[in-house]
């Protein structure tokens, strides 16, 4: 895909803390990369590796020390750049949304975003209707207060108040952080499925290499504040040892194909998934035996 | 006798609206009794709202029951002269360890316990060079917390807990905010503080690798023990796993699915060695023979 389909342009971004004093930290150190419409990406890093740094330049929070964004095409820091609306189209998840939830009832929460576009209260009120829907929250709990509501429906609420300003890239820092292993995997599909029907791009901060291995079509790893790999799962996870160095790993699954491989099967693959590596060693087993299950 | 003990436990929360009355009892922990053993590696799993938190926070005399009683080594936590002395005996660490760190340097925070006991100034020292020095963070002790890595945090707070001399730690999902590394300093050092200190450990997470070198695993729904058992126990019982909302390790699931595929593995897989183990074993017998 070209320079012209792209959404988002970082162009070498550098974000300095504390210039001017003593201790000066790059938190991002001359970082480039493009976002296409519909990519799902992971972005990991241990903690402190400016990751969560490098996301709120995604959508203006932050502006870069050095380096631009641009949206569109239109660097997000000129004279006469709509940011508002601009932060509508980048919608930021951060971590444990639902302690940000905070209206009456359900649907008044989800409302907030859209009405404080300036949209009318009917259009904020079909946007709500519409991002409930979307993270598949039943009806009855659209009038009730959020904070009725489990864990994991809270979550999804929060997420429900950035859908409804119809964004066309989507940020989430660690959105599974705290949830059972089912809710991450309610959390995780729900956010695949706005890649799959809206065509939605999406970040994904994540601290699990599992998750990131079953969703995500790139991978991005950041340490101190540089961008070190920016590639598809199979070959970033191949560099595991690279990884750990950097307080990372790869999934499990790359790690026991691995063994494997050394002591059992030379020829298999490196995979990154449990379906990858379920067919990689049955198909090894019919291979070595020559007989079909 | 148990060091933790639970004897029909129940405890209601009341849900009230803006006037003050009462609209609902949620039930969280429902007629439970268990009896945790000294030294013992326990780890509680169970989905969110399944009860987990509300049983670990009876524990320690946070929280009380509605019905039955809870015994620590011995101590009825409704008796409120024993508050401190359960408190000590059974210290809790929490998910976020920006929220239970309150010294300017690690050493001062570790000594905030013991030094809220009474404990004389030099044994404090001692105390806190010990237990940071258990959770190898003593090259840390001038550091500001807020240098830290979440792992070391974590670690920190641990250490804080230690300096009480506790004989039983509860920890409530204190890997959920690390990252990779961080999850794994934390583990090590809590099963290091189990097997060399005998400190009897009660661990709560949603991470089911991290509870396949415990002594016991208890699963929990709706309030109570679903069931419970060794890591090997639990963890072949993968579907009922899965359909309370939680799963099992990725090893152990792998075996399982290959296991379905038609390769004649065992249950319980629950380690990487195991399964390299099992698999060679397959391949060395020939695989004709164990083909339908």
């Amino acid at each position: 895909m070209s320079v012209k389909d792209c959404i988002l342009i970082a162009d070498h971004l550098t974000y300095v803390y504390g210039s001017g004093t003593e201790r000066v930290v790059k938190a991002v150190d001359d970082v480039s990369f493009m976002i296409h419409p519909g990519e799902m990406i992971g972005l990991i890093g241990h903690t402190g590796s400016g990751k969560s740094t490098l996301i709120q330049h995604l959508n203006g929070l932050l502006a870069p020390s050095e380096g631009s964004v641009y949206y569109h095409g239109k660097d997000i820091h000129d004279n006469g750049f709509d940011r508002k609306t601009f932060r509508s189209k980048v919608g930021l998840v951060f971590q444990y949304p639902e302690h940000q939830l905070f209206e009456e009832t359900v649907h008044k929460d989800v409302m907030f975003g859209p009405k404080n576009m300036g949209l009318s209260a009917k259009e904020a009120d079909l946007r709500a209707y519409e991002a409930l829907k979307m993270v598949g929250l039943e009806d009855e709990y659209f009038y009730q207060s959020p904070f009725d509501l489990s864990g994991g429906q809270k979550r999804k609420v929060a997420i429900a108040g950035v859908l409804a300003m119809r964004p066309e890239v989507l940020i989430l820092d660690e959105p599974t952080a705290g949830l059972d292993p089912k809710g991450r995997d309610e959390i995780l599909g729900l956010v695949k499925s706005f890649k799959e029907k809206q065509n939605m791009s999406i970040i994904l901060v994540s601290h699990s290499m599992e998750d990131v291995a079953e969703y995500v079509d790139r991978i991005m790893v950041m340490d101190n504040g540089k961008l070190v790999y920016d590639d598809v799962p199979e070959k970033v996870f191949a560099q595991y040892k690279h990884l750990e160095e950097m307080g990372l790993r790869a999934p499990e699954m790359t790690y026991i194909t691995d063994e494997l491989r050394k002591q059992v099967f030379p020829s298999l693959p490196v995979v990154t998934t449990l379906q990858e590596a379920k067919e990689a060693i049955l198909g090894t087993f019919l291979l070595d035996s020559g007989v079909s299950l | 006798m148990g060091i933790i003990k639970t004897i029909k436990l129940t405890f209601d929360y009341i849900r009230r609206n803006e006037e003050g009355d009462v609209e609902g009892i949620t039930t969280a922990v429902d007629d439970l009794t268990l009896d945790i053993q000294p030294g013992d590696f326990v780890a509680i799993l169970g989905h969110n709202g399944s009860g987990k938190s509300t049983l670990a926070k009876h524990f320690n005399s946070i929280l009380h029951p509605t019905e039955g009683t809870v015994l620590v080594d011995g101590k009825d936590t409704m008796d409120e002269d024993k508050v401190w002395e359960i408190r000590q005996t059974a210290g809790m660490v929490f998910q976020n360890p920006d929220n239970q760190i309150i010294g300017q340097i690690v050493e001062e925070d570790v000594g905030f316990g013991p030094e809220n006991m009474g404990v004389p100034t030099k044994e404090i020292w001692e105390r806190v060079e010990n237990s940071l020095k258990q959770v190898g963070m003593y090259d840390y002790r001038k550091a500001s917390p807020n240098k830290l890595s979440g792992g070391q945090k974590q670690r920190v707070s641990i250490a804080g807990v230690l300096a009480m001399q506790p004989k039983c730690i509860i920890l409530d999902e204190p890997t959920a905010m690390l990252d990779p590394q961080g999850r794994a300093e934390v583990i090590r050092a809590v099963t290091q503080l189990n097997q060399k200190e005998k400190i009897t450990v009660i661990l709560i997470t949603h991470y089911m690798d991290e509870v396949v070198g415990a002594d016991h695993v208890y699963v929990m729904d709706k309030g109570k023990i679903a069931f419970s058992g060794t890591p090997r126990e639990v963890f072949s019982r993968v579907e009922e796993l899965k359909s309370l909302r939680l799963s099992v390790p990725p090893v152990t699931e792998l075996a399982y699915e290959l296991k379905k595929a038609g390769i004649p593995l065992p249950d319980g897989v629950l380690t990487r060695e195991e399964l390299v183990e099992e698999v060679s074993k397959l391949k060395k017998e020939g695989f004709r023979r164990i083909v339908r």
